[in-house]
């Protein structure tokens, strides 16, 4: 049973207020709308207490089911995300109580409730606020990113498990973004839950020499978020914009939390600036419109104002470039550029260069070669992506013969080109793109164009 | 999805509603939610068109309740998260009226 939370008198709130009786489906919403803005700060703040992430979620789990309970009944109440914590408070020192592991914290924890929740039930609501906003701090919330991105975790547990505590988002929901059964994400999320307690990962941020590192991987799973959104690799639809957009909320979120990492702010730059071309990247028909052909008068300029403002900061900080901030100069390039080709590739292909130094893969050789192909000649680009066929990891990779069709289109060799399309269609497993690459495997002439690689 | 959150009336604000006005402001800024923020001015001029013919009226008008004095255009994931949005602007606000709504385009 669930003790009602203190400073929870609804029948005191004044009517007329905008907090009053709800029915129940409207309740519903407005919980699940809190959760999805509150939960990840209430996690944060109940592991730091409870010192166990899958704990601290669980604890947070029963408050939301006790405030489907109470909700509908009671009205909404003024402070949501701070009534949902007292409640998961309340519940936490009853379960640490029957857990002789973590006696000591009870005692702590115990202490700290009567002494700070006696005075807010005595002192009414406003003061209730002001005692629950020690709660929330921010730091906790970066601690919480770290941990669910921890490496002794699978990239796809580290990808589900931030999803779910730092998203807000249901399993379900998760499951559908990755056209993944729910039992198989369920089963993801409890593992890695099991695993961070089983390996004693500490609710800390990491010490200075393992930050680096440990970094990389946070912004490494924001990224994989967004893009399986930007170019879904499975299923029907080409975008999710659901995902791009809570990377997103992530990336400012976390910019926020770590405001001296230029490559955080990198990141955020990117997919600022990728997102604001979302809707110019999908033709009414539903398939993908490449860079040099999309409509820029539909990019979203407010997302490229936020997009250069996230990348001066980062260079404000005078490092040297990191990936991100690379990627997203490139993607700055291609933003400021007024139309396809006034493009400035040179500097592109610069940046490419720099960039193959940082992160020497096979994907961004790739991208390279392209860049270098719009600056100086097609069959500059065709040599350096033929180089690439025998890496291993472009085998089955549908954007090299792509790109290599495209030069070869270029260059006039109408036939090798249309058998590199035909490749490119086979290898990929998104429909969208798959039909655009047939399109143009069966054109009988030359396009315009990069192909559909994926430029930043 | 964006919304454009305006407020047609409210209750002059006290120096305790500024300040967690802009305590708000700054959270929600600050977490990416916020993406403009202004107050205008309630006499406004008013354009019309028939058949693009322009008129142009300066202000003020009699029925000047429904001019919009203030603006927040918000990202949500949802509907039901933009008006918790607003369900917290107004718990700072305190009293007056406004309305939430969806702006096509760009998810």
């Amino acid at each position: 049973m669930t003790p009602a939370p203190p400073g929870l008198d609804c029948a005191a709130t004044p009517a007329g207020d905008l907090i009053g009786w709800v029915s129940v489906p409207e309740a519903h919403r407005a919980v699940d709308a809190v959760w999805r803005l509150e939960s990840a700060r209430i996690i944060a703040g109940l592991a730091r207490i409870a010192g166990d992430v899958g704990l601290a979620e669980d604890l947070a789990q029963e408050a939301l089911v006790a405030a489907l309970r109470q909700w509908p009944e009671s009205g909404i109440p003024p402070n949501p995300g701070a009534w949902l914590m007292a409640t998961a408070k309340h519940q936490a020192v009853d379960r640490l109580r029957r857990d002789e592991r973590l006696q000591r914290n009870v005692d702590l924890l115990g202490h700290e409730l009567r002494t700070r929740q006696r005075a807010a039930v005595f002192a009414g609501a406003p003061e209730f606020d002001a005692v629950t906003d020690e709660d929330f701090v921010p730091d906790d919330l970066l601690r919480l990113m770290f941990v669910a991105c921890h490496p002794v975790l699978s990239a796809q547990a580290r990808v589900a498990l931030t999803l779910r505590l730092l998203g807000g988002l249901a399993t379900g929901e998760i499951a559908r973004a990755f056209l993944t059964a729910e039992p198989t994400i369920a089963q993801r999320i409890v593992r890695a839950k099991r695993t961070l307690a089983d390996q004693q990962v500490p609710f800390a941020v990491p010490p200075a020499g393992e930050r680096p590192a440990r970094l990389a991987s946070v912004l490494e799973v924001l990224y994989l978020i967004f893009n399986e959104g930007y170019t879904a690799t499975a299923g029907d639809s080409w975008i999710r914009p659901e995902l791009c957009y809570e990377a997103l909320r992530l990336g400012r979120m976390l910019a926020e939390l770590s405001p001296d990492e230029p490559e955080v702010h990198g990141l955020v730059a990117l997919m600022e600036i990728q997102s604001s071309r979302m809707q110019a990247r999908l033709s009414p028909a539903g398939e993908p419109v490449p860079l040099l052909e999309q409509n820029r008068g539909t990019w979203d300029q407010l997302l490229i104002r936020r997009g250069f403002a996230a990348l001066l900061r980062a260079q404000s900080l005078g490092r040297p470039a990191g990936p991100y901030v690379l990627q997203a100069a490139i993607a700055a390039c291609h933003a400021s550029a007024r139309s396809g080709d006034q493009t400035n590739w040179e500097q592109i292909a610069a940046l490419y260069d720099l960039l193959v130094r940082a992160v020497p893969t096979g994907v961004v050789e790739l991208n390279r070669a392209v860049a270098v192909g719009m600056a100086f000649g097609p069959a500059r680009g065709l040599e350096l992506a033929d180089a690439l066929t025998s890496r291993p990891e472009l085998r089955n990779y549908h954007l090299l013969p792509s790109v290599r069709a495209d030069f070869l289109a270029k260059l006039g060799r109408f036939e090798e080109s249309r058998a590199e399309f035909t490749r490119a269609a086979s290898l990929t497993g998104n429909a969208a793109e798959r039909a655009v690459l047939l399109k143009r495997a069966s054109a009988g002439f030359p396009q315009s164009g990069t192909g559909i690689l994926k430029t930043p | 999805m964006r919304f454009l959150m305006t407020v047609t009336a409210s209750q002059a604000p006290d120096e305790k509603v500024y300040a967690e006005m802009g305590q708000l402001v700054e959270e929600l800024t600050r977490t990416g939610v916020l993406l403009a923020t202004g107050g205008l001015d309630p006499v406004g001029t008013r354009v019309s068109a028939t058949d693009g013919k322009v008129t142009v009226t300066d202000g003020p008008f009699t029925e000047a309740k429904e001019a919009i004095i203030s603006f927040a255009l918000v990202d949500a994931r949802s509907k039901d998260e933009a008006i918790e949005l607003a369900r917290r602007f107004w718990q700072v606000a305190r009293t007056g009226e406004g309305a939430i709504q969806q702006v096509y385009g760009p998810e």
